[in-house]
């Protein structure tokens, strides 16, 4: 049935080639490659919510933030925490506090969903910021960063940038395989069509709540993968890892790349982490460096307004189908 | 209203009929506000009969629907589904009960193709839905379902179309399509025909004579020589109320009907 | 707490009430009537701040600044719509949020970039400057009431605005059924660009007369924003009276937690939210749709 089609085995090319990038480059863009993949994980978790499901969720940071701050919170203080262990009990409390969450905001629609989203999301932000519970406003910091040990033998350091480049790389691929999967099962097609028509699928007797709470909490652990790679790489956490500017910022790598595409954020991840390294760098754009956010501003209104289908849209009118036929991307 | 008479007349019609009806309602009331939209209704549907409702607009037809369906829940009043009382069900509830209905404008998966809007109909009858693991194309039981209800509305050829590119007669016909597909016993069809030609009017009407063999049918329907084409049993809605109920050939007769029809109050010409 | 405390907490909690009231009465009425929900009202609340201080520090007197920047952010408000939210209309929400958003970082670093990143205080005007004794060592500002009894005019001028004037029914009009009114022959294009301004003014006027009492500082419009986004959720979209009464119950709430519980005062008003999400998701006074 289905003929061999190159863009199916682009993504495995991809990895392959990344996989070698820490041999050949410095230290510098080894962790700065690290940054994309890992905001790349954050938006892919996102495009669950924005692209597949029809949720715009503003207050994706919240679970981002969490599972950092549950890294932070977890392991002894000066001892290395298990990566067995910790990272899917990071990802278990995301997907606990998306489930509760859930329940709640997925009683709202559109514009009140959005509100929601972010009202939750701040208020995490003030659980750690006014409480004592995560440092407050400064923070805590993670002094050793997870191992993962067979018997005595170290499997991974994430110490070694190396080691965590190439960890972050093979969990970026495991989500983009489990998405991918997950999408063509017939629970993908349900949310397809419930973002395309939820007034529709409920007529026809799909549970519309269950699937959308189903997939708020996928999505939040996959945040939450993202958020304690985030708190491993920085070394430290504190509130801003769940600001709403943290939000705004995974939102616009989601658009900026093309919803409804899994490449498509992985596209817009590279392209906004990089464009903000360039606009902050005052080698680059010298005394405008400082208010960078002013260019990334205006950037942003130009993507609204003339860019809706993201950077994935322009690459499919190139030639591709169109957007809404190619869910079995 | 007769009812004795009608009962014996639903049972002359068709010999699959069953006596008792598989849905009925009794003091149906739906309140908006001070406006009362649908008011003491009280009406059964049976397996092998088509029951059309007929009114002016703003009569409470499309609110019927919606109390029978879930969509709205109603002020008071009961829905006896098969014995039990479903009023206040949410619409997926009731639809996985086994009442289908379709919509008076056209409510489909415009981007889709003809097959997956069916196919995602299928689905929703199966326990698959949460296998996350496993392709949706690969499980034969909802592709047999989806290319069944495709074929009964007579869309087999239109498959691999995208449902936006299709003609309105052929996206009402996927409405029905659609509504087979998830296998229901009771049919609620608001407005079938509505906007279209004679020739795709006509393939509809016999498309739904088709499927009142083996369902109960609650139609509703404006275009008049379909409603006397189809009806086993009449029914005359005006501000919410029953103004008369019974075999065909009866209400057409009925001194209030041919009051409210020669009366001015605008029945024909909705 | 003895009684006297309390009527200034009281009195506390009903004047910042009243002036979220300004800020998200904006909010609601942009969303209800045009549709579009707008994450930069915060900015203007700065905005408005700002140029409280910089034109009264320039004309020596904050009623002066007042004067001279309302009809500054009537224009901006004018120009935005026109410029830029004219076209987010029958677009999907998402868009609305990723424009605004970008607004959002475009204001701030521009208020950066005009008027630095220091904290200012705005000097009270000298009519309004004195306290009324509560106690012995107890005493109330003036200014607070007189900004309490400003916000009041301004509600019950926005009630008869809404409800008596042809300008509100159209508004009202324009919320429930767009094609009617544009069928009738008024211009809802000139009232979405009125309502616009209008909102904006509403929380840049907010913005001015609390500088004295919040005094001015970078990103102060994302804590007001979000704050209003809870009183609207309360209140109900589109609702100016659930806005208010929300908008009450947030500023009691808020001002009484910081009081007795400190710790927890931040997350008050969002479990106040949790509640009315459970009770009745679409607000105290949204209408279902």
């Amino acid at each position: 049935m289905r003929s061999f089609r190159f863009v199916d085995y682009l993504p495995f090319l991809l990895f392959a080639a990344l996989a070698l990038f820490p041999l050949v480059e410095s230290t510098f863009y080894t962790q700065l490659l690290t940054k994309i993949l890992i905001m790349a994980i954050f938006a892919m978790s996102l495009d669950l919510l924005i692209g597949y499901t029809g949720l715009v969720s503003f207050g994706h940071a919240a679970y981002f933030g969490l599972a950092g701050y549950a890294l932070a919170l977890m392991g002894p203080k000066y001892e290395a925490v298990s990566l067995w262990w910790s990272l899917p009990a990071a990802m278990g409390i995301c997907a606990a506090f998306a489930l509760v969450t859930g329940i709640l905001i997925l009683r709202t629609r559109g514009i009140y969903f959005i509100m929601v989203t972010l009202a939750f999301a701040q208020m995490l932000y003030f659980v750690f910021h006014d409480t004592k519970l995560g440092g407050g406003s400064d923070g805590i910091y993670i002094y050793e960063k997870p191992l993962m040990k067979l018997g005595d033998a170290v499997l991974i350091d994430l110490e070694n940038l190396n080691h965590f480049f190439w960890l972050v790389l093979v969990l970026i691929l495991l989500v983009y395989l489990f998405l991918r999967r997950i999408l063509q099962s017939p629970f993908g097609k349900a949310l397809v069509g419930i973002k395309v028509n939820e007034h529709r699928m409920r007529a026809l007797g799909f549970p519309v709540f269950r699937y959308q709470l189903a997939s708020f909490t996928l999505s939040g652990a996959l945040a939450g993968m993202a958020g304690y790679l985030a708190a491993v790489q920085y070394g430290f956490v504190n509130p801003e890892i769940l600001s709403w500017h943290q939000s705004g910022a995974v939102m616009m790598m989601v658009i900026l790349g093309g919803m409804g595409t899994l490449y498509g954020p992985v596209i817009g991840a590279f392209a906004f982490v990089l464009l903000r390294e360039f606009l902050s760098n005052d080698a680059w754009t010298g005394i405008f460096a400082k208010h960078w956010q002013l260019a990334m501003g205006v950037f942003i209104v130009l993507v609204a307004l003339y860019l809706p289908r993201g950077l994935a849209g322009v690459l499919q009118r190139f030639g591709k189908k169109p957007l809404e036929e190619a869910d079995d991307e | 209203m007769s009812e004795v008479s009608s009962r014996e007349l639903a049972g002359s019609i068709s010999s699959v009929a069953e006596v008792v009806p598989i849905l009925r309602t009794s003091g149906l009331t739906k309140r908006f506000g001070g406006l009362v939209a649908v008011s003491d209704v009280s009406l059964d549907l049976r397996v092998g009969e088509i029951h059309v409702v007929i009114g002016p607009n703003g009569a409470g037809k499309s609110t019927l629907t919606n109390l029978l369906s879930g969509d709205l829940p109603p002020t008071s009043g009961t829905v006896h589904f098969e014995g039990r009382d479903i009023a206040g069900c949410s619409a997926d509830r009731v639809s996985r009960l086994g009442i289908g209905r379709s919509y008076q404008k056209t409510n489909i998966f415009l981007p889709f193709t003809v097959f997956e809007n069916c196919r995602l109909a299928a689905q929703s009858r199966t326990q698959h839905a949460f296998r996350l693991f496993h392709r949706a194309p690969r499980f034969r039981d909802i592709n047999d379902k989806a290319e069944k209800a495709m074929a009964a509305a007579g869309l087999s050829h239109r498959a691999d179309r995208i449902a936006q590119t299709l003609s309105h007669g052929e996206q009402r016909q996927l409405e029905i399509a659609m509504c087979m597909a998830t296998q229901p016993r009771v049919l609620l069809l608001d407005e079938p025909l509505a906007g279209m030609g004679p020739h795709e009017s006509q393939r509809m009407v016999e498309l739904i004579k088709g499927l009142a063999a083996n369902h109960a049918i609650m139609l509703i329907e404006h275009d008049m020589d379909a409603v006397f084409a189809l009806a086993h049993r009449l029914t005359v809605m005006v501000n919410g109320e029953v103004l008369e109920s019974g075999a065909p050939e009866d209400v057409r007769s009925s001194p209030a009907v041919q009051l409210a029809y020669l009366g001015g109050e605008g029945l024909l010409h909705d | 707490m003895d009684l006297a405390f309390f009527l200034i907490q009281l009195l506390n909690g009903l004047q910042y009430g009243l002036l979220l009231f300004l800020v998200a009465s904006g909010l609601t009425l942009i969303f209800g009537i045009m549709g579009i929900i707008n994450l930069a009202h915060g900015s203007f609340y700065m905005i408005g701040a700002y140029l409280a201080w910089s034109l009264s520090s320039m004309t020596g007197s904050l009623t002066a600044a007042i004067l001279i920047a309302i009809p500054l952010t009537v224009v901006l408000g004018m120009g935005l719509e026109r410029l830029l939210i004219q076209h987010l209309y029958k677009r999907d929400h998402l868009y609305q949020v990723l424009l605004t958003y970008g607004l959002i970082l475009v204001f701030e670093e521009l208020r950066s970039v005009i008027w630095g990143d220091d904290v200012h205080g705005v000097a009270v005007p000298a009519l309004l400057s004195h306290s009324i004794p509560l106690t012995e060592n107890l005493s109330y500002p003036v200014y607070r009431l007189a900004i309490s009894g400003v916000c009041l005019l301004l509600a019950a001028g926005l009630y008869f605005l809404i409800q008596k004037t042809r300008l509100g029914m159209m508004i009202r009009a324009g919320a429930s059924n767009r094609e009617m009114v544009q069928s009738l022959g008024i211009d809802i294009k000139l009232i979405y660009t009125l309502v616009f301004a209008l909102g904006i003014a509403l929380a840049a006027f907010a913005g001015m007369i609390n500088a004295p009492l919040s005094s001015v500082f970078p990103n102060m419009g994302g804590g007001v924003l979000i704050i209003c986004f809870v009183v609207v959720v309360i209140g109900g979209i589109g609702s100016v009276k659930g806005a208010l009464i929300a908008s009450l119950v947030i500023g009691l709430a808020e001002t009484f937690g910081q009081v007795l519980v400190p710790e927890l005062a931040g997350m008050v008003v969002y479990f106040l939210m949790a509640v009315v999400l459970v009770w009745r998701p679409e607000g105290l006074f949204g209408g279902r749709s």
